[in-house]
C-alpha cells in the first residue's frame, strides 16, 4: 500500500498509530484552512478559541502517552506525572514571564510583577538565563528529566514497586505542590505565573501565533508518539515489557532491571515536560494547582479508559475524557465528578483493556496467543 | 387558749432571732447606704474638677456595690444627668436612642432623646484618679473573681501610685495564686524603686515568674541608648537583670519545647487515628483504599447529623456519634469491598484507581445531599477550654481528649487483632492467604469484615477530626496522603509500627515548624520519607519472614 510509505518500518504493524497520525495531519490541515483561509463571517470558520482548546487537548494527549509508556509498558503507575508536566510548564512560564519586561503592571524591567509586589530587590539566581529561549528550552527538558532521574534512581535501585511507588510519586507531587504554593519560592505563590505577552517576539494573542503553537503541539504529539512507538518496538521495549510482566524473572535472567526502568521513566518525564511547556502558552497560566495529586490520578484514568499499553489508546482516552470534562463542567458541573468517579470504577471493573480493547476484541484474535480458559460457571460446578 | 409548748416557743424565738439577725440590719443599713450614695453622687454635678475629684473620692469610699458601677460609667463617659430633674443616669446607646438607667439603683427609665440628657464631663486627671480608685476598690474586694480580674488589669499597666494598696492587699490576701500575682505586681513597681536592695529583690522575683510582663519589664530595664550603652547606670542592677532574664528565657524555652512536644503528640494522635484503619486494610488485604479519607469524612458528617437530631444534648451526641460513625463508615466499607474491591484482587493498581473513583463519588454525594460548604459541628463544653499549667504552658482539652481517644482506639484494635477469633483469622489471612484458606478460614468473609473494621475505625477518626478541623466534603483529602506516609513509614502489617510512625512524624513535624515554617516542615518530612523508603522499603518494622519482594 502506498499509504504505508509515509510511515517508518517499525510502525508497519501499528494500525492504530497510522490512523492516529493521519488524523492528526488532517486535523492540522483542516484547522489551518478553516481558521486562516475562510473568513470569520462564514459559518465554516473555526474560531481561534477552539483551536487553542484543541491544542490544549493535544498537549494533554502527549502527557497521556508519557504515562502510558511507563504504566502500560513498564507497569510503573506513576501518580506524579503531573509534576513533570507542571515543571516543564513552569520553565516555559518563566521564559514567558521574562518576555513581559517592563510591560507588567508595575513596569519593572528587571523583576516580574509578583516579585515587585513582594518587595523583592533582585532576581533570584534560578531565574537567570530564562530570558533566553534556548536556555529555557533546555530547562524544559532538564528539570523534569533530572527530577525523574534522581527520584527514579533512588526508587528503582531500592526496588520500590507497585502501589508503594505510586504512593511515593503521589507524595512527590504533593510536596512540590506545597512548595510551589509558597511565596518565598519565587514562582509566584498560588497565583502562579500569568499575564504573558509574547513568545520569541510574536504576540500570544495573535491568531497566527496560536495556530503555530497548535501545530507545534500536534507535531510534538506526533513526534512523541513515533518516538515512543520506536522505543516499545525496539529490543529495549521488549525488555521493558518483560519487566512489566515478570520483573523477578527478567532480573534473574541477567537484565539490569533498574537501568531499563530508569531510562523509560526519564524519557517519559521528558515527554511530560514538553507537553507542559506547550500547554502553558495556550492556557496562559501555570499555577501550583497543576501539581495537585488529583491531576495525576485523572491522567491515569485517561490512559485506563483509552486502553493501556497501546499508546494510541492513551491519546483516545485523553481526548475523550477531556472533551467530556469541558462539556459537562459547562453544562452540568455537579454531574462531572459523579461521571468521573463512575469512569474510574467502570473502567477498572469492566474495561481492563480500555475502549481500544473493545474494538480489538471484535477483530480476529491473534492465532498464536492461547485463549484464556473460560471460568467454570456455578451450574457446571454443581453438576459435577 | 393553750400556750404553745416550750419546744415550739423555742423554735419561734430562734426563727425570729435569725430573722432579726439577718434581715433587719441589712434593711436598715441598705437604706442608710442608699441615702449616703444619693447624697454623694449628687455632688458630682459640679463644674469644678477639683470638687468633682473630691466627690469621686467620697464615692469610692462608700461601701456600696453601686458606687463601683457609677465610677465605671463615669470613666466610660456613660454617666449623664437628665436636664429636667437632674437625675443621674447611666446611658446605653442603641438604635432608637439612649436607653437610660437610674444611677442610684439601676432602675430602667426607658429610652430618651439625646437632647434631654447632659454628660457629666471628666478630664484626664480625673479619669486617672478614678482608674486608680477603682483598682484599689477592686483589689480589696471581698469577691475573689473581682480581685482576680482587677489584678489582671493592674498587671497590664503598672501604676506606681498603687504600691501601698497592693502591699495592703497582699497582706490581706489568703488565696495563694492571687498572692503570687500581687507579689508580681509589687515587684514590677519596685523594680523601678530608688533603693538598690529593694530593686534587686524585686528583679529576683521577676526572674522566677513566667508571666510575659515580668520578662517585658526585665527587658525594659536593659534598654540601651543609641550608642548601645545601658540606660541603667547601676552595674549591680544590670548583672542581676541579665541573670534573671537568662533564668526566664531558660524556663520559657523549656516549656516551649514541652508545648511543641505536646503539639507533636497531638498531631501524631490525629495521624494515628487516620492511618490505623488504613494500616489494617493495606496490611491484611494489600489493598490501597484511596477512599479511606472519605470514610473519615462520613464519620465527621455522621457526627454533624447526630447533632442535628439531638441539638439539646451536644455532649451526649458526641458519645452517640462514635458507634454511629463506626457503623456508617463500616457498612460503607463492607459495601465497597463486596461491590467493587472483591472483583479486583490481585490487581492493586486498578484497586487504587477504583477506590479513588469511589472517593470522588462520595465527596460529590455529600456535596449534593448536604452542602458544598463546610458544616458547623458544635464542640461540647467539656471539650472546649484549656488546661492552664502555668503562664507559659497550657493545652486545650480537645487535644488532650483526642490524644487519649487515639490511644484507646489503638488499644481496642490491638485487642481485637490479638485476642478475638476474628483477629486470629485476620492475622492468618495476612500472613498466608492460601494456607489460611486451606485451614478452613473463609477468607472472603474475613476480607469483608477487615475492610469494614478498617473503614469503621476511619469513621471513628472522623468523629475526632470533627472536633479539630472544618467538616467539609474535602476533609478526607487533607489527610489521605499523610495517612499513607504513616503506614508506609511504620511498615504495613504491623499496627505498632503505625503507632510509632504516627507519633514520630507528628513530633518531627512540629519541631521542624518553628525554624522551617509549617509548609516547609511538611515538605521536609515528605522528602525524608521518600528517602527513607529507598533505604527501608518495608518501613520501620517490616514483617519478618520470607517474601520475594513485590506486593
Amino acid at each position: 500500500m502506498i499509504f504505508n510509505r509515509f510511515f517508518p518500518q517499525f510502525m508497519q504493524n501499528d494500525k492504530g498509530g497510522k490512523i492516529l497520525l493521519s488524523l492528526l495531519a488532517t486535523l492540522v490541515l483542516i484547522i489551518v484552512i478553516f481558521n486562516r483561509l475562510i473568513p470569520e463571517s462564514s459559518a465554516l470558520h473555526i474560531p481561534t478559541y477552539m483551536v487553542t482548546l484543541l491544542g490544549k487537548y493535544l498537549c494533554l494527549a502527549l502527557l497521556a502517552i508519557a504515562l502510558d509508556l511507563v504504566w502500560g509498558y513498564c507497569g510503573i503507575l506513576s501518580l506524579g506525572h503531573a509534576a513533570f508536566f507542571a515543571l516543564g510548564g513552569y520553565a516555559m512560564g518563566m521564559y514567558l514571564m521574562r518576555q513581559i519586561g517592563d510591560r507588567g503592571v508595575y513596569g519593572n524591567a528587571e523583576l516580574p510583577d509578583f516579585m515587585v509586589f513582594l518587595n523583592w530587590q533582585e532576581l533570584p539566581w534560578y531565574w537567570f538565563g530564562f530570558d533566553n529561549f534556548a536556555f529555557a528550552a533546555l530547562m524544559i527538558l532538564l528539570v523534569p528529566g533530572l527530577l525523574a532521574y534522581v527520584f527514579g534512581w533512588l526508587a528503582f535501585r531500592s526496588r520500590v514497586t507497585g502501589v508503594y511507588l505510586s504512593i511515593m510519586t503521589q507524595a512527590l507531587t504533593y510536596a512540590l505542590m506545597l512548595a510551589f504554593f509558597r511565596n518565598e519560592m519565587g514562582f509566584g505563590g498560588n497565583n502562579g505565573l500569568t499575564d504573558f505577552k509574547d513568545i520569541l517576539g510574536f504576540s500570544l494573542q495573535s491568531d497566527t501565533t496560536r495556530i503555530v503553537i497548535f501545530s507545534l503541539s500536534a507535531l510534538a504529539l506526533a513526534a512523541g508518539y513515533i518516538a515512543s512507538r520506536y522505543i516499545v518496538e525496539s529490543k529495549l521495549g521488549k525488555t521493558v515489557i518483560a519487566i512489566r510482566d515478570a520483573e523477578h524473572r527478567t532480573r534473574f535472567i541477567g537484565y539490569k532491571v533498574e537501568d531499563y526502568k530508569l531510562w523509560i521513566f526519564v524519557f517519559s518525564a521528558l515527554l511530560a515536560g514538553v507537553a507542559g511547556a506547550l500547554y502553558v502558552p495556550q492556557v496562559g497560566i501555570i499555577n501550583p494547582g497543576e501539581f495537585s495529586p488529583l491531576n495525576s490520578i485523572e491522567l491515569a484514568i485517561w490512559v485506563a479508559i483509552g486502553g493501556r499499553g497501546t499508546l494510541f489508546g492513551a491519546v483516545v482516552g485523553a481526548l475523550l475524557v477531556n472533551y467530556a470534562k469541558t462539556y459537562f463542567t459547562g453544562v452540568l458541573p455537579e454531574f462531572w465528578l459523579f461521571a468521573l468517579g463512575t469512569l474510574f470504577i467502570v473502567s477498572t471493573l469492566y474495561l481492563p483493556k480500555g475502549l481500544v480493547g473493545i474494538f480489538q476484541r471484535h477483530k480476529k484474535e491473534p492465532e498464536n496467543t492461547p485463549k484464556p480458559i473460560p471460568p467454570k460457571s456455578q451450574s457446571q460446578e454443581l453438576a459435577q | 387558749m393553750k400556750f404553745p409548748s416550750r419546744k415550739n416557743a423555742l423554735y419561734l424565738r430562734l426563727i425570729s432571732f435569725i430573722f432579726i439577725l439577718f434581715v433587719s440590719p441589712n434593711l436598715i443599713a441598705n437604706s442608710d447606704h442608699t441615702n449616703q450614695l444619693n447624697e454623694t453622687i449628687s455632688t458630682l454635678l459640679v463644674k469644678s474638677f477639683k470638687q468633682k475629684t473630691q466627690a469621686v473620692k467620697a464615692l469610692a469610699e462608700l461601701d456600696h456595690p453601686q458606687s463601683m458601677v457609677i465610677l465605671e460609667a463615669l470613666l466610660d463617659t456613660k454617666l449623664y444627668y437628665q436636664r429636667a430633674d437632674k437625675t443621674i443616669v447611666i446611658i446605653h446607646k442603641n438604635d432608637q436612642g439612649y436607653a437610660i438607667k437610674k444611677a442610684l439603683n439601676n432602675k430602667s427609665l426607658g429610652i430618651v432623646k439625646k437632647k434631654s440628657l447632659k454628660k457629666i464631663t471628666t478630664n484626664n486627671k480625673l479619669r486617672k484618679t478614678i482608674r486608680s480608685l477603682l483598682a484599689q476598690k477592686k483589689i480589696l474586694n471581698n469577691d475573689l473573681s473581682i480581685r482576680q480580674a482587677a489584678i489582671k488589669e493592674i498587671l497590664t499597666k503598672t501604676d506606681p501610685s498603687l504600691l501601698s494598696t497592693l502591699q495592703d492587699a497582699r497582706n490581706k490576701e489568703k488565696v495563694a495564686a492571687q498572692q503570687e500575682l500581687l507579689d508580681l505586681a509589687i515587684a514590677l513597681i519596685q523594680a523601678d524603686n530608688a533603693e538598690t536592695e529593694t530593686r534587686l529583690s524585686a528583679i529576683n522575683l521577676l526572674g522566677s515568674s513566667l508571666y510575659p510582663v515580668a520578662r517585658g519589664k526585665l527587658q525594659e530595664l536593659l534598654n540601651t541608648n543609641g550608642q548601645g550603652e545601658f540606660l541603667e547606670t547601676n552595674e549591680q542592677i544590670i548583672t542581676a537583670t541579665q541573670s534573671a532574664l537568662k533564668k526566664i528565657n531558660g524556663k520559657l524555652s523549656f516549656f516551649n519545647n514541652i508545648e511543641t512536644l505536646f503539639f507533636g503528640l497531638s498531631l501524631g494522635s490525629v495521624l494515628l487515628l487516620s492511618a490505623i484503619g488504613l494500616a489494617i486494610t493495606f496490611g491484611v488485604m494489600g489493598v490501597i483504599n484511596m477512599a479511606h479519607g472519605e470514610m473519615m469524612m462520613l464519620g465527621a458528617y455522621t457526627t454533624y447529623l447526630i447533632q442535628q437530631v439531638m441539638p439539646n444534648s451536644i455532649g451526649l451526641s458526641l458519645l452517640v456519634a462514635i458507634p454511629a460513625a463506626f457503623m456508617v463508615a463500616g457498612l460503607f466499607g463492607i459495601a465497597i469491598e463486596r461491590g467493587i474491591i472483591r472483583h479486583l484482587y490481585g490487581r492493586p493498581l486498578e484497586t487504587l484507581l477504583a477506590t479513588f473513583g469511589i472517593s470522588l463519588l462520595l465527596q460529590q454525594m455529600v456535596r449534593t445531599l448536604i452542602s458544598a460548604q463546610n458544616v458547623a459541628v458544635v464542640t461540647p463544653s467539656w471539650l472546649s477550654g484549656s488546661l492552664i499549667i502555668n503562664p507559659a504552658f497550657s493545652i486545650t482539652y480537645n487535644r488532650i481528649y483526642i490524644f487519649f481517644f487515639a490511644l484507646i482506639v489503638f488499644a481496642l484494635l490491638l485487642a481485637i487483632l490479638k485476642k478475638t477469633t476474628l483477629g486470629l483469622q485476620v492475622r492468618a489471612v495476612a500472613q498466608n492467604r492460601g494456607m489460611a484458606t486451606a485451614m478452613g478460614i473463609k477468607t472472603k468473609w474475613v476480607d469483608s469484615l477487615t475492610f469494614g473494621l478498617g473503614s469503621g475505625v476511619a469513621g471513628v477518626a472522623g468523629v475526632a477530626l470533627s472536633q479539630l478541623t472544618n467538616v467539609g466534603p474535602n476533609l478526607g483529602q487533607a489527610y489521605i496522603i499523610d495517612s499513607f506516609m504513616v503506614v508506609v513509614f511504620g511498615g504495613v502489617e504491623n499496627i505498632w509500627g503505625t503507632l510509632v510512625a504516627a507519633m514520630t512524624l507528628g513530633v518531627a513535624n512540629k519541631f521542624l515548624e518553628p525554624w522551617a515554617g509549617a509548609v516547609m516542615a511538611k515538605i521536609i518530612v515528605l522528602v525524608f520519607l521518600i528517602l527513607f523508603i529507598q533505604k527501608r522499603p518495608n518501613g520501620l518494622f517490616p514483617q519478618k519472614g520470607r517474601s520475594s519482594g513485590g506486593h
